[in-house]
C-alpha cells in the first residue's frame, strides 16, 4: 500500500493539498441533505476518489475551496500530468540512477480507494488517537444531525449516548436526531461510502471541519472492532422505519448491506446512527461532554440529551433556549478579492457564460458590467473574449486585475451569527455565573470574505477563579477543540489588556479569572491555519474584530465588577449604618435637647429609614448589572462612575 | 454675648431633620453650591452674588457618615455660640476626634463641613464660632487702629507708623475696629518681600499711604479690614501683585469681588473699589521686565478665568489683558523691577504708575 501511494504523486498531492488549502467551513446555509423527503443522491461517480476540494461543480456556488493553481484541475487533466511525469523520469533512468522504468511504474499505478487512503491517513480525519476518535465520531454524527434538522426546518432534538462494550477500550456511540430521515435506498450509500454526495451537497462543508464524514467514523469503527454500523431511519409518521447494518468495502469504497429490516420505532421521523469503536473515554477538557456543552451554546435552538457510559457521570440535558431556528444564510458568489488563481482558472473553464465579461458579472459578487469591463481593461483582455478559452497567462493577468480594481465590499447577509441575546442566554443556561454579556460585531471583510465575530462572556459564580479563563472557540457554530495555541482567537484573547478591566493577567497569557469566553467566527469562508481545521488563521482583519468584541465584553465586566463591589459595600453597610446612627441622634439630641424616650424613637426611625435606603441602593446596583449585560447600561454606568 | 438668632437658626434646621426622621422619611439638608458656577458678578454692587443653585445632602447609606458629621458640627457650633466661645478650624478638627466613628480623618474634611454649615445659614464662620488659623495680613503706614483692651475695655490706639521695620497684624475679627487716617490711598501688596522693601524705606511716608501685605490670596479678615477702612475713610485701594494669572484671577479678583467658595458672605468680604495698579502685561513691555515662561498650569488658569470667571468675563479690559499675557507666553514678578535697581520700584515705578490712577485696570 505504502509503495503504491508513493508511486501516485498526483493522488497524494491532491490529498495533502486538500489540507494545505485549508478548506474553510462554510456557513450553515450549505446543507448536506435536501429538504424533507429524504436525501437525494448526487450523480454517482465511479468508485474513484472524489475529494470535495477537487470538484468543479461547486465552483460558482457559495464556498468553493481554493486549491493552489498548480493543482491538476480536473480528472481529465490527470492523464496529461501523468504523461508529463514520465518524461523526466525516463531521463533519469538514462543516467542509470534509477532502475524503474516508466512502463514498470505505470503498471503499478492505479487508483487507490479512499477507504485505503483512510486506513493510512486516519490522523488527517481526526482519528489520530482513541480519545480523539471518540470525539470525532460524536462530532460527525452531531454535525450531520443538526444540518439535517435545520435543512428540513425542524428544531433539532438530539440524543447522544455512549456505552461501554466488552472491556476497557470499546464503546458504542449512538446519535439520534428528529430530522427528516433518509429514504431507505440512500441509507447504505450515505453511511457506507466515503465522500458520497460531497460534490453537490457540500457534505463535509456544512458544519464539519476535518471529517470526510460519518462514513469515516463508521470505517474507523469497522477497522478497530470489526463491527458494522447500524442505522435506523424513518421519514415520517405512517411511513415504515428501517434498520440497516452495513460495512464498508475498503477496497472498493462501496457499502455492503449486511441486514435490512423493517422495525417498529417509537419516533415519527429521524435518523439514528450507531457505531462501535475502539476508544478511550475521558472527562474534562476535550471530552464528549464538554464538546456537547459547547455545541449547545453555539446552537441555542437545539435540545441535546447526553448519556455517558455507566459510571461516568450523570446524563446531561441541554435544553434549547430558543424555539426559533437560525435564519438561513444567503448564498454568496465569490468576491473577486477572495478568489485564488487556481479557482479562477476552474471557474472560467466551467462557467456557463460565453464571454469573460459575462462570466465576471454572473459568477462573482459585486461585479457590474461596467466593473467587468474595467477589470478586462486593466488585464488587457477583450471583454468579449470566450471565457473558457483564455490562456493561462491571460487568466493570471485577469486575476491580478481583479485585485486592483476598486470594488464594493461583499454583501454580508450571507453570514449568520448566533446573535448577542442567544449567545448570552446559551451561556446562562450552561454556567452558574453571576454576570453574562455578549457582543456581536457588525460584519467585516477579510480578503473579500465577509465574516462576523461575536463574543459571549460568563463571569463569577461556580466558574473556577484561580485558573486561566476558559476560551471556547467556534467556527460557524462548530466548537474547535484542538490546537488552541495556534488559533487567532487565543491570540486575540491574550492580546487584550484584561488588567484594564480589573482582571489579573500574567504577561502574554490568558487572564486569571472566573470567566468563560465563547468566541464565534462566522463566515462564508473561515480561514484555518492547517489541514486539520482546528485553529483560525491570523488575518489582521479578523484579529482586529476579535479584539474589539473582546474589549467590549471586557468593559462590561469592568462595569459589573465595580457595580458588584458597590453591592458588596451596600451589604456591608448594615454594620456601617449602625456605626453612625448614634451620632445622628446624639447630635440632634444635643441641639434639640429631647429626652431618652424620644432618642430611642429617633434611633428606631433612623434604622428604618437607612435600612430602606440600603435596600434601594442594592436594587439599583442589581438593575445596573442587568442593564450592563445587554450593553444598554453602558452610558448610564459611565455616568454613575463619573459621579 | 450669645447670638440668640444664630442658636435659633441651628435649632430650626435640626428640628426640620428630626421631624423628617420621625415621619420615617429621609431627612435632607440643602446647602448653596459654593463655586464660581453659582455666582454672578453684579457690577452695581461690585461683588460676586450667590445664585440659587443648591446641593442637597439627603440621608442615605452613602451619605450617613457626612450627615452625622454635619449634625455633630452643628451641635458643636451651637455650643460655641451659646457659651460665646470660639474654636479654630484646626481645633474643631481635633474636637471631632471625640466623635468615634464620625471623626474626621483629615482637616480639609472638617473645613468642608464647616463651610457647608456656614453657607447653610448664610453667615460668616465667626458667627457660628469658628475662626481660621490663618494670619489676616500686615499693615504699616499712615493709620491708627482703634481697638479695645480685652481686660480693661479701655480704648487702645495703635499707630501703624510706629512699628519700625515690623508691622501691625490684622486680627481675625475686624468688625469692632475703628480707624484714624489721612492717607491718600491703600496699597495692597501680594508678597511679603515687596512689603518689606517698602516698609524699610518708609515708602508710606513719601507717598502718604497705608501699606497692606496680603501674603498671597487675602484672608477674609484682610479683605474685611481693607473694605471697612476704605469705606469709612473714603480712600482708594490700589493692588500691586505679580503679573501672572494667579496674581490677577485669584489674588486681585478675590480681594475685589470675593470668591466662589465663600459666595454666601462675599458681600462683606470684598473690596469693590479696589483697582489694579500692576504689574500689568503692558508693564512687562514698558519696563522691559525680565520674565519667566508661563507654565501649563498658568495657561490653564488663564483659559479657565476667561471662560468661567464672571468678573473677568464682565471686563473687556481683563479679557484683553489675559489674551495679551497668554500671547506673550510669559509672567513677571513684582521683584522683577529690581533689575533696574533695588529701589527702582520706589523711585520710578510706583510714582509713575500713581501719577495716573485712572489708567489702572478695573
Amino acid at each position: 500500500m505504502e509503495a503504491l501511494a508513493k508511486k501516485k504523486p498526483g493522488k497524494i498531492e491532491q490529498l495533502s493539498l486538500m489540507g494545505d488549502a485549508a478548506p474553510p467551513v462554510p456557513p450553515v446555509a450549505s446543507r448536506r441533505r435536501p429538504p424533507a423527503g429524504g436525501r437525494q443522491p448526487p450523480a454517482a461517480k465511479k468508485g474513484e476518489l472524489q475529494l470535495p476540494v477537487m470538484g468543479p461543480v461547486e465552483l460558482s456556488g457559495t464556498k468553493p475551496p481554493a486549491p493552489p493553481p498548480e493543482l491538476p484541475a480536473a480528472p481529465e487533466a490527470e492523464a496529461e500530468s501523468r504523461a508529463e511525469a514520465r518524461a523526466p523520469r525516463a531521463g533519469r533512468n538514462a543516467d542509470g540512477r534509477r532502475r524503474a522504468t516508466a512502463e514498470a511504474m505505470a503498471a503499478r499505478q492505479r487508483d487507490i480507494s479512499v477507504a485505503e487512503f483512510f486506513t493510512k491517513n486516519r490522523h488527517l480525519l481526526g482519528f489520530d488517537n482513541p480519545a480523539k476518535a471518540l470525539l470525532t465520531t460524536v462530532k460527525e454524527a452531531v454535525d450531520n444531525a443538526l444540518d439535517a434538522c435545520e435543512e428540513a426546518g425542524i428544531l433539532p432534538d438530539l440524543e447522544v449516548a455512549i456505552t461501554q462494550v466488552n472491556g476497557d477500550d470499546r464503546y458504542r456511540v449512538t446519535v439520534r436526531d428528529n430530522g427528516p430521515g433518509i429514504v431507505k435506498a440512500q441509507i447504505a450509500r450515505i453511511f457506507g461510502k466515503l465522500l458520497y454526495g460531497s460534490k453537490f451537497h457540500s457534505f463535509k462543508q456544512a458544519r464539519g471541519q476535518q471529517g470526510i464524514g460519518i462514513s469515516a467514523a463508521g470505517m474507523y469503527g469497522q477497522l478497530t472492532t470489526g463491527r458494522p454500523m447500524t442505522i435506523i431511519s424513518r421519514t415520517g409518521k405512517g411511513k415504515p422505519a428501517f434498520r440497516v447494518t452495513l460495512r464498508i468495502d475498503t477496497q472498493k469504497n462501496q457499502p455492503e448491506t449486511l441486514s435490512d429490516e423493517q422495525i417498529d420505532w417509537e419516533f415519527d421521523h429521524g435518523t439514528q446512527v450507531e457505531i462501535e469503536l475502539a476508544a478511550v473515554y475521558r472527562r474534562g477538557s476535550r471530552s464528549v461532554e464538554e464538546y456537547l456543552q459547547q455545541v449547545a451554546i453555539a446552537n441555542p435552538h437545539a435540545r441535546i440529551v447526553y448519556r455517558p457510559p455507566a459510571g461516568q457521570g450523570e446524563a446531561a440535558i441541554y435544553e434549547r433556549v430558543t424555539e426559533e431556528l437560525p435564519p438561513e444564510a444567503k448564498e454568496m458568489k465569490p468576491h473577486p478579492y477572495g478568489v485564488e488563481l487556481g479557482m479562477l482558472l476552474k471557474m472560467l473553464l466551467s462557467t456557463k457564460s460565453r464571454t469573460v465579461r459575462a462570466a465576471l458579472v454572473q459568477d462573482f459578487s459585486r461585479v457590474s458590467p461596467r466593473v467587468a469591463e474595467e477589470i478586462c481593461a486593466v488585464a488587457g483582455i477583450k471583454p468579449e473574449a470566450r471565457a473558457n478559452r483564455l490562456a493561462p497567462e491571460e487568466v493570471e493577468a485577469l486575476h491580478k486585475a481583479m485585485q486592483q480594481v476598486k470594488l464594493l465590499a461583499p454583501p454580508t447577509a450571507c453570514v449568520v451569527p448566533i446573535g448577542e441575546e442567544l449567545l448570552r442566554r446559551g451561556l446562562e443556561s450552561r454556567f452558574r455565573g453571576e454576570f453574562f454579556t455578549s457582543a456581536t460585531r457588525p460584519p467585516a471583510v477579510y480578503r473579500g470574505n465577509p465574516f462576523v465575530v461575536e463574543v459571549g462572556l460568563a463571569y463569577g459564580g461556580d466558574i473556577p477563579a484561580e485558573e486561566p479563563c476558559e476560551v471556547m472557540r467556534f467556527a460557524n457554530r462548530v466548537p474547535l477543540q484542538y490546537q488552541k495555541g495556534a488559533c487567532a482567537i487565543t491570540e486575540a484573547v491574550t492580546d487584550v489588556a484584561w488588567r484594564n478591566y480589573g482582571l489579573p493577567q500574567p504577561r502574554g497569557s490568558l487572564p486569571i479569572a472566573p470567566m468563560v469566553l465563547a468566541v464565534h467566527v462566522a463566515s462564508v469562508w473561515v480561514p484555518f491555519t492547517s489541514e486539520s481545521k482546528e485553529a483560525i488563521a491570523h488575518y489582521p482583519e479578523i484579529l482586529r474584530e476579535l479584539k474589539l468584541a473582546l474589549q467590549e465584553c471586557g468593559r462590561r465586566v469592568a462595569l459589573f465588577l465595580s457595580a458588584r463591589r458597590r453591592a458588596i459595600d451596600a451589604g456591608k453597610k448594615r454594620a456601617y449604618i449602625q456605626k453612625y446612627i448614634p451620632h445622628i441622634s446624639g447630635a440632634l439630641r444635643e441641639i434639640l435637647g429631647y429626652g431618652e424616650a424620644k432618642e430611642r424613637e429617633t434611633v428606631e426611625c433612623l434604622e428604618y429609614v437607612l435600612e430602606r435606603s440600603r435596600l434601594e441602593g442594592l436594587k439599583a446596583v442589581e438593575d445596573e448589572i442587568a442593564s450592563t449585560e445587554t450593553g444598554d447600561g453602558e452610558a448610564a454606568g459611565e455616568e454613575a462612575s463619573d459621579a | 454675648m450669645p447670638d440668640r438668632t444664630m442658636v435659633q437658626a441651628i435649632r430650626k434646621a435640626a428640628q426640620g431633620v428630626h421631624d423628617k426622621i420621625l415621619a420615617r422619611r429621609k431627612p435632607n439638608l440643602k446647602f448653596p453650591l459654593r463655586s464660581l458656577q453659582n455666582v454672578r458678578y453684579r457690577p452695581s454692587v461690585g461683588f460676586f452674588e450667590l445664585l440659587g443653585r443648591m446641593k442637597e445632602r439627603t440621608l442615605t447609606v452613602g451619605t450617613v457618615k457626612t450627615f452625622a458629621q454635619t449634625l455633630r458640627m452643628m451641635a458643636l457650633s451651637k455650643n460655641l455660640v451659646e457659651t460665646d466661645d470660639i474654636a479654630t478650624k484646626r481645633e474643631a478638627y481635633y474636637v471631632s476626634k471625640n466623635w468615634g466613628e464620625a471623626r474626621f480623618d483629615e482637616q480639609p474634611e472638617s473645613d468642608q463641613v464647616m463651610e457647608d454649615i456656614e453657607a447653610l445659614f448664610r453667615v460668616n464662620r465667626e458667627q457660628i464660632g469658628f475662626i481660621p488659623e490663618e494670619k489676616g495680613g500686615e499693615v504699616a503706614g499712615k493709620l491708627t487702629v482703634i481697638d479695645k483692651d480685652r481686660d480693661s475695655g479701655k480704648t487702645l490706639k495703635i499707630d501703624c507708623t510706629k512699628f519700625g521695620s515690623g508691622a501691625y497684624s490684622i486680627p481675625i475679627s475686624v468688625e469692632d475696629l475703628g480707624f484714624q487716617t489721612d492717607a491718600r490711598f491703600i496699597l495692597a501688596i501680594e508678597t511679603a518681600g515687596m512689603f518689606q522693601r517698602l516698609v524699610k524705606h518708609n515708602y508710606w511716608k513719601q507717598a502718604n499711604c497705608i501699606l497692606v501685605s496680603m501674603g498671597g490670596v487675602p484672608t477674609r479678615a484682610c479683605r474685611r479690614f481693607i473694605r471697612r477702612l476704605s469705606d469709612e475713610k473714603k480712600i482708594p485701594v490700589y493692588v500691586f501683585v505679580d503679573c501672572d494669572p494667579y496674581g490677577i484671577a485669584n489674588i486681585y479678583r478675590t480681594l475685589k469681588v470675593g470668591s466662589g467658595n465663600a459666595a454666601h458672605v462675599n458681600e462683606f468680604f470684598c473690596v469693590p473699589k479696589a483697582t489694579f495698579l500692576g504689574i500689568t502685561p503692558q508693564d512687562i513691555l514698558d519696563y522691559k521686565l525680565p520674565t519667566h515662561p508661563l507654565k501649563d498650569v498658568d495657561i490653564k488658569r488663564a483659559a479657565d478665568a476667561v471662560k468661567n470667571d464672571p468678573f473677568i468675563q464682565h471686563h473687556k479690559a481683563w479679557q484683553d489683558a489675559f489674551s495679551k499675557l497668554v500671547k506673550m507666553g510669559v509672567r513677571a514678578e513684582q521683584q522683577a523691577l529690581a533689575k533696574h535697581g533695588l529701589n527702582y520700584v520706589i523711585d520710578e515705578y510706583l510714582p509713575q504708575k500713581l501719577a495716573h490712577p485712572e489708567r489702572f485696570l478695573p
